[in-house]
């Protein structure tokens, strides 16, 4: 566990004797407590994924009569099958259009004010907004939800997708804000003041300049929104009703309710659902992390 | 688009404005006249369909006068608390131990996140059956301590909710860490070494402080973050058994959206806002203003 490896020049003799004696707590190269931890946190994290695969390949009677961490003895795509055959194509279509409609704009609009905010942030007006926005980091929005409620059936946007991607868009500008203004200020003024010498407008700097120079930070952004509106649940759960406006997470909850005891089905319902996450995870993985921790690490 | 396209506008500084109005027209639509909305809508009957009469103090006194609050305030605290006092040390082991820069590390840093891709219902739903006294991993495992009611017991299932937090929270938080760690100056453990400290020595006193503004980032989205878990816990258990894990979140979603009472549901959405609030605020004080250049600095 926790194998040591030499990557710095060995240590003395007496140094190694006092951390056998009391190996609590050490830090890097020779860290005991640090490896042990990785290697239980693996098994902690893989167990449940590994079962999810196996069980999504039994059949119903084989999940009840086999031990749940033993492999389909007749591996069946029937629970794959039904799920597909079943309305799960079209809430797939749902989220796309959700998440696709929400992130562009959001990022979008973001990225014109963070731009704003950036090179004109002295006026007590773009001031004013930017501590709005940050304002908005701290408080819980989803303790508005009733209002958005509100507002979404007196704008008859109920059941719609639009519903939920209007508020989507607006839960998304804080932090986007916040991490596409910490890039945007990273561009030395110099090239600001060279394209302005050049007779470019603001609105042509931000797209020929500022833009281009960001790209990383925008895909990191559209990223971490669009995961967060992938998976989320609780707009869906309440500004919709009608079983074929229902985006993935909220048709899983509805087909485990609908199916508890075909417990395969469900968990290849589960895996389906997340197969395209997955996939994004493998080809684009560094993307993917910087974008989970946006503006936190930065 | 090209500037050829783009609205006509001075290219001088001060006429900025105009960039910035698009996203504040949705915040404001959608986030702070909800905001207000939530207030005024506590001090009103609605039913959700129907017509909203206003009737003062009424709301917040059926929701004040009923155990219920305390309760969930109670449910709420406790996840929060506890969940943060997993995952912490947890979190900052793991950090550190990613942030060496082993080979075998990096891939199992590629299995952790896993976690982090997946909806909270899909979480939900995985571990609901996945700790089925009678088909679930305790079973398979044969091990009898797994083998229990877990999502039947009041206690059992608060720590369960506080579990499946931490395995899908965990991956996130190690990975403030491992960045944090990565961003001490090596310098700084070569001066220690130099000096003759030892591994525990340089943990407590180089690694430890160097990461106190990733700590308290990370203690904040965790306890704010708390406040809102609302899909894990409505899809795991649906607050019960009872109203074991009857949180804030879900305490609104059922006074609101199952009892149809929408005006207790605004005073508790009032409750969450006012401890989200009052928590940042906490937790900026403690560490001493402004983190998110800090951080930087630091490096």
């Amino acid at each position: 566990m926790g194998t040591p490896v030499a990557t710095r020049p060995r240590e003395s003799a007496p140094r190694q004797h006092r951390r056998r004696r009391s190996n609590v707590r050490p830090t890097s190269n020779k860290n005991w407590l640090g490896g042990a931890a990785g290697w239980i946190w693996l098994l902690i994290v893989v167990v449940p994924i590994y079962w999810i695969v196996i069980t999504s390949f039994k059949s119903q009677s084989n999940y009840y009569a086999t031990n749940p961490l033993v492999p389909p003895t007749e591996p069946t795509l029937a629970n794959y099958i039904m799920v597909i055959e079943s309305d799960f194509p079209l809430y797939f279509v749902n989220s796309i259009i959700v998440t696709l409609g929400a992130v562009v704009p959001a990022v979008a609009i973001s990225f014109m004010a963070a731009f704003a905010i950036v090179r004109g942030g002295r006026g007590r007006f773009l001031k004013s907004v930017n501590s709005l926005f940050l304002m908005g980091l701290a408080i819980p929005l989803q303790a508005t939800i009733i209002p958005v409620y509100l507002i979404i059936i007196r704008l008859n946007l109920y059941d719609s997708l639009l519903g939920m991607i209007l508020p989507s868009i607006a839960f998304a500008i804080p932090l986007s804000v916040l991490v596409l203004s910490n890039f945007i200020r990273d561009i030395p003024k110099e090239l600001f003041e060279s394209m302005r010498l050049d007779g470019a407008t603001e609105w042509g700097t931000l797209w020929r300049l500022a833009f281009p120079l960001t790209r990383p930070a925008v895909v990191t952004v559209a990223i971490y929104n669009g995961l967060t509106i992938w998976n989320g649940f609780l707009l869906p759960l309440i500004l919709t009703q009608s079983p074929d406006k229902r985006t993935l997470p909220l048709a899983l909850a509805a087909f485990q309710g609908q199916y508890s005891v075909n417990v395969p089905a469900v968990l290849a319902s589960v895996l389906l659902t997340t197969l395209p996450i997955l996939v994004m995870y493998m080809v684009g993985r560094r993307q993917l992390l910087s974008g989970l921790t946006a503006g936190f690490g930065k | 688009m090209t500037s050829a396209t783009a609205p006509r506008k001075k290219g001088r500084g001060g006429s900025l404005g105009w960039l910035a109005l698009p996203a504040l027209a949705f915040f404001l639509a959608f986030a702070v006249v909800p905001l207000v909305g939530v207030l005024w809508l506590s001090f009103t009957t609605w039913d959700g369909l129907g017509e909203i009469r206003l009737t003062g103090l009424d709301s917040w006194h059926a929701v004040l006068d009923n155990p219920g609050l305390m309760h969930s305030l109670w449910v709420t605290f406790l996840v929060m608390a506890l969940s943060w006092a997993f995952q912490t040390p947890l979190s900052i082991l793991l950090g550190v131990f990613l942030a060496g820069r082993q080979r075998y590390r990096a891939v199992l840093a590629v299995v952790y996140f896993i976690p982090l891709l997946l909806s909270s219902a899909a979480i939900a739903i995985t571990y609901k059956a996945l700790l089925d006294p009678n088909f679930g991993l305790g079973a398979g495992l044969g091990i009898d301590i797994l083998i229990q009611d877990w999502l039947g017991e009041p206690t059992l299932a608060l720590g369960v909710v506080i579990f499946v937090v931490s395995w899908q929270f965990i991956p996130f938080h190690s990975l403030l860490y491992q960045g944090g760690v990565r961003q001490i100056p090596r310098s700084m453990y070569e001066a220690a070494e130099l000096d003759g400290a030892g591994r525990v020595r340089m943990f407590w006193s180089i690694t430890l402080p160097q990461l106190k503004y990733t700590i308290i980032t990370s203690s904040t989205l965790m306890v704010v973050g708390s406040l809102t878990f609302f899909d894990l816990i409505y899809v795991m258990t649906a607050g019960g058994p009872g109203d074991a894990t009857r949180v804030l979140a879900l305490d609104m979603y059922k006074r609101g959206f199952q009892a149809n009472l929408m005006g207790p549901a605004s005073v508790i959405a009032v409750i969450l806002v006012v401890v989200g609030l009052l928590l940042a605020m906490l937790l900026r004080r403690i560490g001493g203003g402004n983190n998110s250049d800090s951080q930087l600095e630091g490096a």
